[in-house]
């Protein structure tokens, strides 16, 4: 059976209603908090803003300590509940999910660290346009994950997880262009690769933000789809998907 | 045998999800090979009525596969009781209980007029919630069933008293007290002295009505274990409102309501991905 987001919700006791919504309701301000990390980190590179950097790599520690507190509360939903079903894979999924947004906050950070190195040495290479182009685009695959999360939408999931393989193009190309750039100016080389590695940031984003549509395809339909082609798997699930 | 009963190996209403993806098929596959084709027991149209106006079961269809666990869970009143008292002919005893449909075990129709009740029950043992074991000492308890078959050679009686206070694990906590009265060994302990009462006369088949909401945690995960070890030699039915209980020693679980059967498949796809709304209101504790 696929559960809905309203019949999510029907427990016959309270508590356990509540306790479900309040810890998705944290995982979900999680969510806001790492795509605001991401936002953030992005315009450090972008606007060259040191100062902005340095505080999504301060604040990547709220974002940690978030990860641990909702673990725990999973871990007593576990403990008191012994959930079944799709309440079952609602723990899992929240705290797969939970994961990926934590490691998404990391690689924010790794971008703002990028970002404040080149800040510091001035003078931007090429590449910061596209990098800002690929940034938003992942930015967006993030938040339309978690948005498919809350609805329980396995068809966005699909099609949002989809997204990944071209994000992956994008960073070969990007890195394709270093290349040639570190090897016509080879003054540029340190600079060009703390770009490089703020790109290597955002498709490992892009990994976790599919991470994130993979959970929510296994808390609705119950079926673990990793490692799956995901070709084959849409046009697997479009018939039983409604 | 017809097609159209329920075998938990191919339920009906999974067929979307096995077509899904290969992990389901491979599953799938491990299961079937060894349940397919063996079923020890199989109900075909089952309708019970208690003094014609309450029907308790409606059409149950199911095949049960040999030395597998099998849960039957749902609410108080769903038929699950009536259920598996049909399968050693309990229900007999209750007036005005009518009962239509076919049960066989091993192919053979237990309701046929040959067959022997008495016989029936030998092969089909129950054990019931509340541990009731004779006001006798344990040995005696065990001996009971070999005696009554007109078995009383000591040394054939010995054997059979330790080997099968060895299998229900209650061996090693009696066997210096043999001669005691098996009333006062505590609750736990009298339930897996009734369980080797039962398996003393070599059944097939052990129905368990509860058999461990009257124990403590501890008695209970070592009836749970004790369970685990006999399916090696037995088919076994378990009835449990101790939903955690049918998801930990089952291998397949068969939910009803009312006296239908509603859903019935393996337990870890029963207890993780259930295929109708009804069954996941049940088991996650929602009202629908």
């Amino acid at each position: 059976m696929t559960p809905t987001v309203k019949n999510h919700s029907h427990h016959i006791s309270r508590q356990f209603n509540a306790d479900l919504e309040e810890v998705k309701k944290h995982m979900l301000e999680m969510g806001g908090l790492v795509e605001k990390q991401l936002q953030d980190a992005i315009n450090a590179i972008a606007d060259a803003d040191s100062a902005l950097g340095s505080r999504v790599i301060e604040q990547d520690s709220i974002v940690d300590a978030m990860e641990v507190s909702i673990d725990e509360e999973c871990n007593l939903i576990l403990a008191r509940r012994q959930p079944a079903a799709s309440d079952l894979r609602l723990v899992l999924a929240i705290i797969k999910t939970v994961r990926d947004l934590e490691r998404i906050g990391d690689e924010a950070s790794k971008i703002a660290k990028s970002g404040v190195k080149l800040s510091e040495r001035g003078e931007f290479p090429n590449g910061v346009a596209e990098f800002r182009q690929l940034g938003n685009r992942v930015k967006k695959m993030v938040n339309m994950a978690l948005d498919a999360f809350t609805r329980y939408d396995t068809e966005s999931a699909l099609s949002i997880a989809m997204e990944d393989s071209d994000v992956d193009n994008e960073y070969s190309s990007a890195m394709r262009s270093a290349i040639n750039l570190m090897t016509d100016n080879p003054d540029l080389i340190s600079k060009v690769l703390n770009l490089l590695w703020a790109f290597r940031a955002l498709e490992r984003i892009g990994d976790h933000a599919k991470n994130i549509c993979e959970h929510v395809v296994y808390l609705v339909a119950g079926t673990d789809i990793r490692h799956e082609d995901l070709a084959t798997v849409a046009t697997k699930m479009r018939p039983t998907s409604d | 045998m017809p097609n159209d009963i329920q075998d938990p190996a191919e339920p009906p209403m999974g067929k979307n999800r096995v077509e899904f993806s290969a992990n389901y098929l491979k599953r799938e596959k491990t299961v079937s090979n060894n349940s397919t084709d063996d079923n020890c027991l199989v109900v075909k149209g089952l309708n019970l009525f208690y003094a014609k106006t309450k029907q308790a079961l409606i059409d149950v269809n199911l095949k049960i596969p040999r030395k597998r666990v099998t849960a039957f869970i749902g609410p108080s009143g769903c038929g699950k009781s009536s259920l598996l008292r049909c399968f050693n002919r309990m229900n007999d005893l209750i007036d005005d209980c009518v009962i239509k449909g076919k049960i066989y075990l091993d192919e053979e129709d237990i309701y046929a007029k040959k067959v022997d009740v008495a016989d029936l029950r030998r092969r089909v043992g129950m054990v019931f919630q509340k541990p009731n074991p004779f006001p006798k000492s344990v040995y005696e308890n065990v001996a009971y069933g070999l005696r009554i078959q007109g078995i009383n050679s000591k040394r054939v009686l010995d054997e059979v008293v330790e080997n099968s206070l060895i299998s229900a694990a209650l061996w090693g906590e009696v066997k210096d007290r043999l001669h005691d009265n098996a009333l006062g060994l505590s609750g736990g302990q009298q339930q897996r002295l009734v369980i080797a009462r039962t398996i003393a006369v070599e059944p097939e088949v052990l129905l368990l009505d509860e058999p461990a909401s009257a124990l403590d945690p501890i008695s209970t995960l070592k009836i749970e274990e004790l369970i685990n070890q006999l399916k090696e030699s037995y088919t076994i039915l378990i009835v449990t409102h101790n939903m955690q209980q049918a998801a930990r020693v089952s291998d397949y679980t068969a939910f009803m309501h009312m006296g239908n059967m509603v859903e019935y498949d393996q337990t870890d796809t029963l207890f993780t991905n259930p295929s109708l709304k009804q069954t996941e209101d049940y088991i996650t504790g929602r009202y629908g």
